[in-house]
């Protein structure tokens, strides 16, 4: 009986520093944190941090390699426009399972869920050091309306995407934190969740691609398109699919601990799966590409030196990471599939960078010197990158995300 | 009585649907001013003001950039402006100059051609199509002015602008804002007219209705075929420009951008903001189907 109180009246700030510390004495938790990587982590933060504390005191002049002419530098470039279509992850995972009930998929829709939500976060970190008055930033919301605006659209729907993919994450937080009755409630919501996140993934993933409609002047004939929406939304879906091939992959990798047999025993085979269906994401896209130099007439184009930069972009970055996943598929090989994944990545965000930083004002004189980030804005992304990692690693370290919870069985 | 109720039912119906799409994100006020907002009808503003700018009168002398920096309270510039040397190198509008006059040794003309720079003040300004916040207004008297108090530093307009014309207090850490232009609004409205025109001592500017200035612009190129190109710059671009320009080059050597819509270019964009509405309800029906027949398949298996 005596111990029994006792053991209660330690539970509650005990479990909270349990939760914390992974039930590690705080000791021999602060001794684990000595990783070498964590120790890089540490030396690019210890950079990168200050300097953003620079743009707050000094302005972005300092820190940035944004101008009159080109007002968007690479925060916006990987921060946003790479960013979001690879956090595409959340609504393709919660739609293959809960919509089209491909529940074999169940063990991986939370991680992209997560993947997806973490994506969106910080985008908005990104965005937040990168606007003049981040204070600001619900004033789209709330203090005056421009709706003409595709931006305002973009605004409106990552705030509220965010919030969704929250609400659909928040099942694993409340199992993280036992709180059964409201994890009731979260659950209930799901399906009227994954189509409200389906609807905004739709919308703000084509708006992204749709703020560029605005520059016909500026970006480069072979990059602007009337399909640019539609070419963004399609090369999101094949960015979510190949996005959750390569976090799991890691994930797999590095905290195997962390995760269960039923994640660890199907990945392979959901790999491939995965993997057809970024195929199928990615012909459509590369014909839509063709089409579209078709529809404006700019073959000619084609043979500039431009146009071969285009080449390479489709052909290198889309049509041969295509090839690698197809022949991945064919033969069932999970590991050509995570091959194909990564070049499939490495071409969404080439195709980003092209049109929000490469192939704007590609007519202005000097551009290119424009275009070179300072090593202190690199900094900046890099420890974003960093802060990025450390969090999602801190999420999966105690949420069951790579898992099931024993004690929630019919959360899969 | 039944036919009643059913009206009731009906109009309880709707309202439920309104109240779902607002929840869902607000689909009815995002769609239905794409149509509304995006292009204002300028006809009932026929007397909006702009600006003539001859480039075969003008000589360089900067008076105008000197006159709009007194009129605007800007800071002094580095280079003082009788000085000459500013014309090595091609400037553009800045935070601390809302104009810039820059020097050209144009193909075809034995003297060198002097180009001044600002906001052309667009007929359907891009930057205010293109702002989420509606930090600017295209004024019933001609001129775009910007707020700076809804402003949130996005740079899209920026961005939008085919004319490079904003610029932007990258300096400032904490209170930027974007810096153009204003075309003496508040001169035009007292009755007074912009600081350039009024100070150019060759009458390279001309202030004065879009309509009477485009008549101007034609006459002068109908009695002086050998001095003028036959174009008015700003009468068609980007849907055309309160500012309007008459050149003796091919405006391209000049750096006006020759590959602009003619249309507004917030067109572009109309079909994407009309297709809005469409996501926000065909989507769910589509998707609550699909969810539906896959419940029965397994309910079945």
């Amino acid at each position: 009986m005596n111990d029994n109180t006792i053991a209660k009246a330690e539970t509650y700030p005990a479990r909270i520093a349990g939760k914390l510390t992974m039930g590690m004495p705080l000791s021999e938790y602060a001794r684990g944190l000595v990783t070498p990587f964590n120790v890089v982590c540490a030396v690019i933060l210890s950079v990168g941090l200050p300097l953003i504390g620079l743009r707050f005191l000094r302005g972005l002049a300092t820190v940035t390699h944004a101008s009159n002419e080109y007002p968007w530098s690479i925060l916006l470039g990987w921060g946003l426009f790479s960013g979001v279509p690879l956090s595409a992850t959340g609504y393709v995972m919660a739609t293959a399972v809960y919509i089209f009930g491909f529940r074999k998929y169940h063990p991986l829709v939370r991680l992209g869920v997560l993947t997806g939500f973490m994506g969106y976060l910080f985008a908005v970190i990104y965005l937040l050091i990168d606007i003049g008055r981040p204070w600001r930033i619900y004033y789209p919301m709330a203090v005056s309306y421009g709706p003409t605006s595709v931006l305002f659209l973009v605004a409106w729907h990552v705030s509220t995407y965010l919030t969704v993919q929250l609400l659909e994450f928040s099942p694993a937080i409340l199992e993280w934190l036992n709180a059964r009755r409201t994890r009731k409630w979260a659950i209930l919501i799901t399906v009227a969740m994954t189509i409200a996140g389906v609807i905004l993934s739709t919308l703000h993933q084509s708006a992204l691609g749709a703020l560029f409609l605005m520059a016909p002047g500026k970006l480069h004939p072979l990059w602007y398109s009337a399909f640019i929406p539609v070419f963004f939304f399609i090369s999101s879906i094949y960015a979510g699919l190949c996005m959750v091939i390569a976090v799991s992959t890691v994930a797999s990798k590095y905290l195997k601990d962390k995760a269960d047999e039923s994640f660890l025993g199907s990945l392979d085979g959901l790999t491939v799966g995965l993997g057809k269906a970024a195929c199928v994401g990615m012909f459509v896209y590369f014909t839509l590409r063709i089409i579209g130099v078709a529809h404006e007439d700019q073959w000619a184009l084609l043979s500039t030196r431009y146009g071969g930069w285009f080449l390479v972009e489709v052909l290198l970055f889309v049509l041969v990471p295509f090839l690698v996943l197809t022949a991945g598929v064919k033969r069932g090989s999970a590991r050509i599939v995570r091959f194909g994944a990564f070049h499939a990545l490495a071409g969404v965000i080439l195709t980003r960078l092209n049109i929000s930083i490469l192939m704007f004002n590609w007519n202005l004189p000097g551009h290119f010197q424009a275009i070179v980030p300072p090593l202190r804005e690199v900094f900046i992304v890099l420890s974003i990158i960093v802060l990025h990692i450390l969090i999602f690693r801190w999420i999966l370290n105690r949420m069951p995300v790579l898992r099931e919870d024993p004690a929630y069985p019919d959360s899969h | 009585m039944d036919r009643k109720g059913d009206g009731k039912m009906e109009l309880k119906r709707r309202d439920f649907l309104r109240v779902a799409a607002l929840a869902a994100g607000g689909a009815a006020f995002l769609g239905r001013p794409a149509d509304a907002l995006a292009s204002p009808d300028l006809s009932g503003w026929p007397d909006r003001a702009g600006m003539l700018t001859d480039l075969t009168e003008c000589v360089g002398c900067r008076t105008c950039e000197s006159a709009c920096n007194a009129a605007n309270g800007l800071p002094a510039p580095d280079v003082p402006f009788d000085e000459k040397s500013v014309f090595d190198r091609k400037r553009r509008p800045t935070a601390s100059a809302y104009t810039v006059v820059n020097r050209y040794e144009a193909k075809g003309s034995a003297n060198p051609v002097y180009r001044k720079v600002q906001c052309n003040h667009c007929e359907e300004p891009s930057c205010a199509a293109a702002c989420p916040v509606r930090a600017y207004t295209k004024t019933p008297e001609g001129p775009v002015l910007y707020d700076k108090d809804v402003c949130f530093g996005c740079r899209y307009c920026m961005v939008a602008c085919p004319f490079y014309a904003p610029a932007y207090d990258y300096e400032s850490a904490l209170e930027p804002r974007v810096v153009k232009c204003t075309m003496c609004h508040g001169r035009i409205r007292a009755g007074g007219i912009p600081a350039c025109a009024g100070s150019c001592p060759v009458g390279a500017i001309t202030f004065g209705k879009r309509k009477e200035l485009l008549k101007i612009a034609r006459d002068r190129i109908r009695r002086f075929p050998d001095r003028y190109v036959e174009q008015v710059y700003g009468e068609y671009e980007a849907g055309g420009t309160g500012w309007l320009y008459l050149s003796g080059v091919p405006f391209p050597q000049l750096d006006f951008p020759d590959n602009l819509p003619k249309k507004p270019i917030v067109e572009n964009t109309k079909g994407f903001l009309s297709a809005v509405p469409l996501v926000f309800t065909l989507w769910p029906a589509l998707l609550g189907l699909c969810y539906a027949a896959n419940g029965n398949k397994e309910e079945k298996g």
